[in-house]
């Protein structure tokens, strides 16, 4: 590990650390907050009792759903918009404003249209994702550069090709950005809706602890939350990484 | 097409061309060059000179087929360029045109490998390109851990495995320094000599024009036509050292009486030109 690498996890552990010590000590109320170890502790029961197996498998499945459209309906239609500059022009203001409106108020429609099952919920991760996606590959392909549209014709490509073969891998480095921002985005999404109103998952699940006062699930569940979400970052961004790296570029 | 037949044909010509950028809803029509003539010999080195604006990239890419002319024709080794890069034509850009999601060898081999040109004879090509370039110990490293220069070299040997008989050079060295475009310019000289190909040379730079070339063609201000065409009378094993000779100096004086006013126009002083 880099030394940058073993900083970030001092600090972690310290920060984990602090917690524990501030609620041991009662300087943090341990009805409010149980210590880091007792969540870790209730985390671990909690999957060998198998008790919220079926809501975590939803709710993971229901997030990879949401991201691989987001991801591949976020990329279709980013291409098609950067094709069609009147179309793109008309709806950039749209992109530009479209994280500032909170689109969990359509959420309530949403279950009137499809009912209390999971396509809602779908259906708002992927409206949390998709556009992360969009302007990832609108910017992406922006940054293809014009010279390689001539290269690719003295080479005697055709659009296909030159597409596949050049376009697509100059701007495989945005369009990662939007997978990474579209995967985030759909967790949020999904979790956010399902706290909201649902039958069913994980952000239901935490909700109803919430409401029973039951601290020892609610803290188990966010916790594997943090840790699902933190890996699947980690692992994105070190894919990241090896990619820059195969281009000779260092990231830190 | 016997050799006797194909050296009395110009290796490719340009007739009344003319270049008409159409309007557009924020700039009126641009006539960006000609009407204009130009003959290439097989074989020879020439180099276009002019003010910045003046059309050199448009005549370039009209020769290559990258852009249709508006009027005129243009033939490459007897046969009309059609809105299409004939087969025999290489081009490298003033851009950086590396890819930089492959190896330096895999850029080299890319043309060849799309032609579906067998392993053997990619590895063949993209080997003895690479040495020739002096590139042979970056051949496993990416654009990205290269300088300038090198990643020119790449885009250098990616069109010279596929061994065009016309290479057109659009400003490849305006990005370098000026050392390392005269050594450049000794590398473009002995490729040119190996390969015995027909260079055009696009430049803003009289001294690397009149360094590399047979003949120069210093055009006007925009719409771009050749004012006058320079026969330098180099002999054909010459290098970098020739700047030094007194006849330089006078090539690249010509070249500068032609263009001086030319410049001047083309940055909005007509009065300083008249002087």
């Amino acid at each position: 590990m880099t030394r940058v690498g073993w900083i970030r996890l001092a600090v972690l552990a310290i920060a984990i650390g602090l917690l524990e010590l501030c609620c041991r000590v009662g300087l943090i109320d341990q009805r409010v907050v149980i210590p880091p170890s007792e969540m870790a502790v209730a985390l671990v029961r909690l999957l060998i009792s198998g008790q919220a197996n079926e809501q975590i498998v939803r709710t993971f499945g229901i997030v990879i759903v949401a991201a691989l459209i987001s991801v591949v309906a976020g990329f279709a239609l980013g291409a098609v918009i950067h094709a069609l500059p009147r179309v793109r022009q008309s709806l950039d203001p749209f992109f530009a404003t479209y994280y500032a409106v909170p689109i969990f108020i359509f959420y309530p429609v949403m279950i009137v249209i499809f009912g209390l099952s999971a396509i809602p919920i779908v259906l708002m991760g992927v409206a949390t994702a998709i556009v992360a996606m969009i302007i990832a590959t609108l910017n992406g392909l922006d940054r293809v550069p014009q010279v390689l549209a001539k290269v690719a014709r003295v080479h005697r490509m055709g659009t296909i090709a030159t597409a596949l073969r050049l376009k697509l891998p100059a701007a495989a480095p945005h369009l990662f950005t939007g997978v990474k921002l579209a995967v985030s985005y759909a967790f949020i999404g999904v979790i956010a809706s399902e706290f909201i109103l649902a039958p069913a998952g994980l952000g239901r699940v935490i909700s109803d602890a919430y409401t029973d006062f039951n601290n020892r699930q609610m803290y188990a569940l966010m916790l594997l939350l943090i840790i699902v979400a933190t890996i699947v970052n980690m692992f994105l961004h070190v894919v990241d990484q090896r990619w820059a790296e195969r281009r000779g570029i260092t990231k830190p | 097409m016997t050799t006797a037949a194909a050296d009395a044909v110009a290796h490719a010509a340009l007739s009344g061309v003319t270049r008409v950028y159409p309007a557009t809803a924020a700039t009126p029509p641009v006539h960006a060059l000609g009407p204009l003539d130009l003959e290439l010999k097989r074989g020879e080195f020439f180099a276009v000179v002019g003010p910045s604006g003046c059309g050199k990239s448009t005549l370039l890419e009209v020769l290559a087929g990258l852009q249709q002319p508006t009027a005129g024709t243009v033939t490459f080794e007897g046969r009309a360029v059609a809105g299409k890069v004939p087969d025999g034509i290489g081009v490298v850009f003033q851009e950086d045109a590396s890819f930089p999601w492959m190896t330096v060898w895999d850029n080299a081999a890319f043309g060849l490998r799309r032609n579906g040109v067998a392993a053997v004879e990619i590895r063949r090509r993209v080997d003895d390109a690479l040495a020739f370039m002096g590139l042979t110990e970056f051949a496993r490293a990416f654009p990205a851990q290269l300088s300038g220069g090198m990643r020119q070299r790449v885009c250098i040997s990616r069109t010279l495995v596929l061994q065009p008989r016309l290479i057109l050079l659009d400003e490849p060295f305006g990005a370098l320094d000026a050392q390392t475009r005269l050594l450049m310019g000794d590398e473009v000289l002995r490729l040119w000599r190996r390969t015995g190909a027909t260079i055009l040379l696009i430049t803003h730079a009289l001294d690397e024009a009149a360094m590399l070339s047979d003949r120069i063609g210093a055009m006007s201000a925009r719409p771009g036509r050749f004012l006058d065409i320079v026969a330098t009378g180099w002999p054909r094993e010459r290098d970098s050292k020739i700047v030094s000779e007194p006849q330089f100096g006078e090539i690249t004086g010509r070249l500068w009486d032609n263009l001086r006013g030319e410049s001047m126009k083309s940055l909005g002083h007509p009065g300083m030109a008249a002087g």
